[in-house]
């Protein structure tokens, strides 16, 4: 229980941290909050060679208003994401999704960016970022590119990011105006990871009806499960129960891929995830109309 | 052995200076070399909270940090709550006065939890206390009596 030697850098800067990389890329892991890569190396599950530790690149952990977007740096803690203004009045799904991200001991060290480059797929800010839409900004030393979120996530724990590359900054536009939202999951403890978890966006018209959709599962498949064709029957709809029940029985029994674990069978994630959709879209559905008012 | 590299930890408001490992966990350093064994470890993994600290007056899980990354950063210990055993701190006090500890492993960590929630929310429901101390684990008590501690301990510091 005591992790392998390592050797360790810190540098205080953004620059200094990308020259790092383009030295030891092959070798060396980012340390950003520590709250998955420790305990991995405390099992000594993961043994690698050399950390790059992030917490001493101050310029990293911003959070501000920029155009009709957010950015936040990539060492911004969940604690802080949890408690962010500008957060709360134009990414309300993010504010209210946080904390449940395991437990607030974890969020004081966990950042945004960690848990997005971990890419688990039970985990919950890779699901946020499908579903508002992020950017991503990657950098290595010889520049800079943004990622949309939708081509960011390559598989079980695997990101589209380059060796050398780091990522410095996620760019949230705001929610769209007259959109509910909602997050649900299904833990067998608080903070545990879930069994099943639904982020859901409903935009509406000025005539009431559904514009915009979205549906984005956790521990749902390889990746965050983004069930757009679901989301689709929903468009250009006046939303009702039969509409709703739809497009549940259709996300939970076509678009994911739940694998089961110890704790659940894959029907039962299945139905966990039918059953979220329905709770889910009627009460982001509910928000959208009061926000129509 | 890897190399080591000097380090200037404040723990209770002392200042340590020492030469660690780079692997050298925070919770390690805390038992090891400064000898404050108060902060209990659990699992080693950051499920049970046995081992929970104060960094920077947040709190954190010290098996998930590594002592190296507290250089210069300021740490509290259960051992930093009472200024004596005559004078416990409230919520030291209130578990005492309501049982809220059987074997007594988790109890530092919950208490330094619970620093920190109390602060935010000096008057809270059940509900919120459950919730607060959901990250750590407790094998004997069911809980019950630690929420009541945990009102009991409100109640003394409003």
């Amino acid at each position: 229980m005591k992790p392998a030697p390592f050797e360790y850098h810190v540098p205080d800067s953004l620059e200094q941290a990308l020259d790092l990389m383009s030295q030891y890329a092959d070798e060396a892991k980012i340390l950003a909050g520590g709250q998955s890569l420790v305990p991995a190396m405390n099992f000594r599950v993961v043994q690698p060679s050399m950390l790059i530790d992030l917490n001493r690149v101050s310029e990293l952990s911003l959070i501000r208003e920029e155009g009709e977007a957010i950015r936040i740096g990539a060492m911004a803690r969940e604690r802080h994401l949890e408690f962010d203004s500008s957060i709360a009045k134009h990414i309300p799904l993010l504010t209210e999704a946080t904390p449940f991200i395991a437990h607030p001991q974890i969020r004081n060290r966990g950042t945004i960016g960690g848990s997005i480059v971990n890419a688990d797929p039970a985990a919950e800010l890779p699901v946020l970022m499908l579903t508002l839409d992020a950017r991503l900004k990657a950098q290595n030393i010889s520049g800079e590119r943004w990622i949309d979120a939708h081509d960011f996530f390559a598989g079980m724990f695997t990101t589209a990011l380059a060796p050398d590359e780091i990522l410095v900054e996620i760019e949230l536009p705001y929610m769209p105006p007259h959109t509910g939202w909602s997050f649900m999951e299904v833990a067998p403890r608080t903070g545990d990871y879930a069994l099943m978890g639904v982020a859901a966006l409903v935009t509406l018209d000025e005539n009431g009806k559904c514009k915009k959709a979205k549906l984005v599962y956790l521990n749902a498949g390889d990746g965050p499960v983004d069930a757009k064709e679901s989301a689709k029957l929903l468009e250009g709809e006046t939303l009702n129960d039969a509409l709703i029940e739809s497009a549940a029985a259709m996300a939970s029994q076509k678009e994911i891929n739940p694998f089961g674990n110890v704790h659940t069978s894959i029907d039962f994630q299945r139905h966990l995830a039918n059953v979220l959709t329905k709770k889910a879209l009627k009460q982001a559905m509910q928000r959208a109309e009061e926000n129509q008012q | 052995m890897t190399q080591s590299f000097p380090v200037t930890i404040t723990v209770n408001e002392k200042e340590y200076k020492r030469d660690v490992e780079p692997r050298l966990l925070l919770s390690d350093f805390l038992r090891h070399e400064l000898g404050l064994t108060g902060t209990h470890v659990g699992c080693e993994h950051g499920v049970c909270g046995a081992c929970t600290v104060l960094f920077d007056g947040e709190s954190v899980r010290s098996c998930l940090i590594f002592a190296i990354q507290a250089d210069a950063h300021s740490i509290t210990t259960v051992e930093g709550l009472a200024k004596d055993k005559d004078n416990l701190h409230p919520i030291q006090q209130g578990f005492w006065e309501a049982h809220g500890l059987q074997c007594g492993y988790c109890t530092p960590g919950i208490l330094m939890t619970l620093v920190p929630f109390l602060k935010e929310n000096p008057n809270p429901t059940e509900d919120e206390i459950r919730h607060a101390i959901s990250g750590n684990l407790c094998r004997c008590t069911g809980y019950q009596h630690i929420v009541d501690a945990v009102k009991l301990a409100a109640e003394k510091m409003r």
